[in-house]
C-alpha cells in the first residue's frame, strides 16, 4: 500500500488554480524529490496533504485511509509531520520544551517524563542537545531548521515533509542536513523532500516528481529528470531548451 | 509539600481575617477575592491562550442575573451560585465556538459586544429582568455581621477554588497546549494539538467562575441592575490586574488584584471628584514601565512544559553556555 496517494488533486484559490489535477503516489521508504519553479505549487501540495488547505477536488490518502478534509492535528497525529519553508519554532520555549510539545500531543506521549526522553532523544539526533536549555529564538537559522528536523521527528512520523529544508544554509551546514535526512530515512520514515537546491535533490532522492504551474509535468530518477526536455523548458525557458535538443540532435547525428 | 504547607497557611490566614476584621475590611477582603477570582480566570484565556477577552462583563453579569433569577424563585443561594457557574461556562462555549477562530484585535472587539449585547437583552427584557429597573433579592435574614463574614468566606472559596484551576491547568497539558498556541497557533495545529477544542475549553474555564463570582456579589448587595453587573469597567480591571502582576503567571493576577485594590481605593480615598482619571494615569504609567509585571522584575526562566516530574532545571544552567 501506497502511504502517500494523491488522486486528481486540484486547489484553486480564486481564479488561481495553484496544484492542478495531481496524482502522485510516494511508496513506503522512499526519498522523493518534488521540485519546480517558484509558484509551482509545492507549499500548496504540502498545505493539502497536511490539511491546512482541502483538496478542490481530488482524495488524497495515507496508508489507504483518505485524510482530505480531516484537520491538521488530526492527520499530524496519524504521523505526517512536515518542517515549514519558513521556520515555525515556539521562540519563548527553550529547544526542550519545543521539542516536547509534538511528543506530548501528535505522539501522545504517556507523562511528562516519557515525552521529555522522547524529546531528549530527538535533539540528540539533530545534534542539538548541548543547545535543549537555550530559548528557540536564540538558535541560529542552521539551529532553527534542526529544531524543526527534532520537531517533526518527536511526532513519529511515518512519513516526513520536508519544505525546503536546506534554504539559507551555507554549504557546511547543508551536508550535515543531508547525512542527517539520510539517517532519518534510514530509520524507515518515508521523506518528500521539496528543495530548489539540485545537489541535495540529485545527491538524496531516488525519485524526482517535477511540477510546473501547478501541474505535475515530469516523474522519474534523477538522471531521467535532469535529461526530460519538458523540465529543462519549464526551468531554463525555451530558447535554452531549443538550443540544446538541436545541438543533442547534432551529436546523435555526428 | 512546603508549598501545600504555605499555600494552606495563607488560605487559612485569610479566612481567619474576620477575627480582627471590622466590616470596612471585610468589605475590601471581599472585593479583592472578587478581583482574584476575576483576574485568575481571565488570565487562563488572556494570559496562558494569548487571547485578548473582553467577555469578562458578560459572564459576570449572565451569571449575577441566573444566580439573582433562580433565588428569586425561591432556589437556596448555593445552588443559585453552582447555577450561575453552570450557565457562563455554556454560554463561553457556544460563545467560544462562534469567535474564537478570530484572532487578536478582532476577537478583543468581538468579546467586547458580547456585554453590551447581553446589556440591550437584560434591559428590554423587563418581564424577566426587572429591565432598568434592576431586581431585587431576597433578603437575608441573618445579623449584618453575620452576612460580610458569609460573603467573605464565600467569595475566599471561591478565589481557592479559581486558584487551584489555574494551577491544574499551568502545570497540565492543557497549559502547555495554551502556550504553544499563544506562541504559534499554526505550529501548534501541526504538532498536534487541538487548537480549537484547546481555546474553547480555556474560554469555558475563564467564564466558570466568573458566573460565580457575579451570582455571589448579587447576593451580596442585593440589588442588580444590568448597567452595574454588565460594566465595562468590569472586563477591563481583571486584565489590568493581570498585566500588572504578570500574565501567564499562577500568582500575577493575585499580586496584580492586590496591588489594583490597594490602589484603587487610596486614590479614591484620595483624589474623591477625579479618582477614575488618577488612577488610569496610574495604570497606563504602570503598564508603560512594567510591561511584564511585578513577576517580571523577579522573572527566572519559567519552563512552559508541565514540570509534574523529576526537573531539570539543575542541568540547565550548564547546557546553556555549552548551546551558546
Amino acid at each position: 500500500m501506497s502511504t502517500l496517494q494523491l488522486t486528481g488533486v486540484t486547489r484553486r484559490f480564486g481564479g488561481l488554480t495553484a496544484v492542478d489535477d495531481v496524482t502522485m503516489t510516494i511508496e513506503p521508504g522512499e526519498i522523493v524529490g518534488l521540485i519546480g519553479p517558484n509558484g509551482a505549487g509545492k507549499t500548496t501540495i504540502v498545505n493539502l496533504v497536511t490539511g491546512v488547505f482541502k483538496p478542490s477536488t481530488g482524495t488524497i490518502r495515507f496508508d489507504g485511509r483518505r485524510i482530505d478534509g480531516r484537520k491538521p492535528h488530526q492527520i499530524s497525529r496519524l504521523g505526517v509531520a512536515r518542517t515549514y519553508q519558513v521556520v515555525q519554532p515556539f521562540p519563548d520555549m527553550t529547544v526542550l520544551e519545543n521539542v516536547m510539545a509534538p511528543a506530548t500531543f501528535a505522539a501522545r506521549a504517556p507523562g511528562v517524563q516519557a515525552a521529555r526522553t522522547a524529546a531528549m532523544e530527538c535533539l540528540e539526533f539533530v545534534g542539538l542537545a548541548p543547545s535543549q536549555g537555550l530559548l528557540a529564538s536564540e538558535l541560529t537559522l542552521a539551529g532553527r531548521k534542526r529544531l524543526e528536523l527534532a520537531k517533526s521527528l518527536a511526532m513519529h512520523p511515518k512519513v516526513l515533509l520536508l519544505d525546503e529544508v536546506n534554504a539559507g544554509l551555507n554549504p557546511a551546514e547543508i551536508d550535515t542536513a543531508l547525512e542527517l535526512i539520510r539517517a532519518i530515512s534510514a530509520r524507515g520514515v518515508t521523506i518528500v523532500i521539496i528543495e530548489h537546491l539540485m545537489k541535495v535533490v540529485l545527491s538524496l532522492c531516488s525519485r524526482i516528481l517535477v511540477l510546473h504551474h501547478g501541474a505535475l509535468i515530469a516523474e522519474g530518477s534523477p538522471q531521467a529528470i535532469t535529461r526530460d526536455e519538458r523540465v529543462i523548458r519549464a526551468y531554463l525557458g525555451d530558447r535554452y531548451a531549443d538550443r540544446t535538443t538541436a545541438a543533442g540532435g547534432a551529436n546523435g547525428h555526428g | 509539600m512546603i508549598r501545600l504547607v504555605l499555600g494552606v497557611a495563607v488560605v487559612g490566614g485569610a479566612a481567619a481575617v474576620p477575627l480582627v476584621a471590622d466590616n470596612y475590611l471585610l468589605r475590601l477582603g471581599t472585593m479583592l477575592a472578587m478581583y482574584a477570582v476575576l483576574a485568575q480566570s481571565w488570565n487562563i484565556i488572556g494570559g496562558y491562550a494569548g487571547y485578548p477577552s473582553f467577555a469578562t462583563a458578560a459572564f459576570f453579569g449572565l451569571g449575577a442575573y441566573a444566580g439573582a433569577l433562580l433565588q428569586g424563585a425561591g432556589a437556596p443561594m448555593p445552588l443559585a451560585w453552582a447555577f450561575a457557574c453552570v450557565v457562563a461556562a455554556a454560554f463561553a462555549a457556544l460563545l467560544g465556538s462562534a469567535i474564537l477562530h478570530l484572532k487578536g484585535h478582532y476577537f478583543a472587539i468581538a468579546s467586547l459586544v458580547v456585554a453590551e449585547v447581553l446589556l440591550e437583552i437584560t434591559t428590554s427584557w423587563t418581564s424577566l429582568t426587572g429591565g432598568g429597573m434592576g431586581l431585587n433579592l431576597p433578603i437575608l435574614r441573618i445579623p449584618v455581621d453575620a452576612q460580610a463574614r458569609l460573603f467573605y468566606w464565600s467569595m475566599l472559596a471561591l478565589a481557592v477554588a479559581s486558584f487551584v484551576m489555574a494551577w491544574l491547568v499551568a502545570r497540565g497539558r492543557i497549559g502547555f497546549a495554551l502556550r504553544c498556541i499563544k506562541q504559534n497557533e499554526d505550529a501548534a495545529a501541526m504538532v498536534g494539538i487541538d487548537t480549537t477544542f484547546t481555546k474553547v475549553v480555556a474560554f469555558v474555564l475563564s467564564a466558570l467562575f466568573v458566573g460565580g463570582a457575579g451570582a455571589m456579589y448579587a447576593s451580596w448587595v442585593f440589588y442588580i441592575e444590568p448597567p452595574d453587573v454588565y460594566a465595562v469597567l468590569t472586563s477591563v480591571k481583571p486584565i489590568v490586574m493581570t498585566l500588572l502582576g504578570g500574565a501567564g503567571t499562577l500568582f500575577g493576577p493575585i499580586i496584580g488584584a492586590v496591588l489594583f485594590l490597594i490602589m484603587e481605593e487610596t486614590v479614591w480615598r484620595t483624589f474623591l471628584s477625579v479618582h477614575a482619571a488618577v488612577l488610569g494615569l496610574i495604570i497606563v504609567a504602570l503598564i508603560f514601565f512594567l510591561p511584564h509585571g511585578v513577576l517580571g522584575l523577579v522573572k527566572r526562566r519559567r519552563p512552559a512544559a508541565p514540570t509534574a516530574g523529576h526537573g531539570s532545571a539543575g542541568q540547565e544552567p550548564a547546557n546553556r553556555g555549552g548551546g551558546a
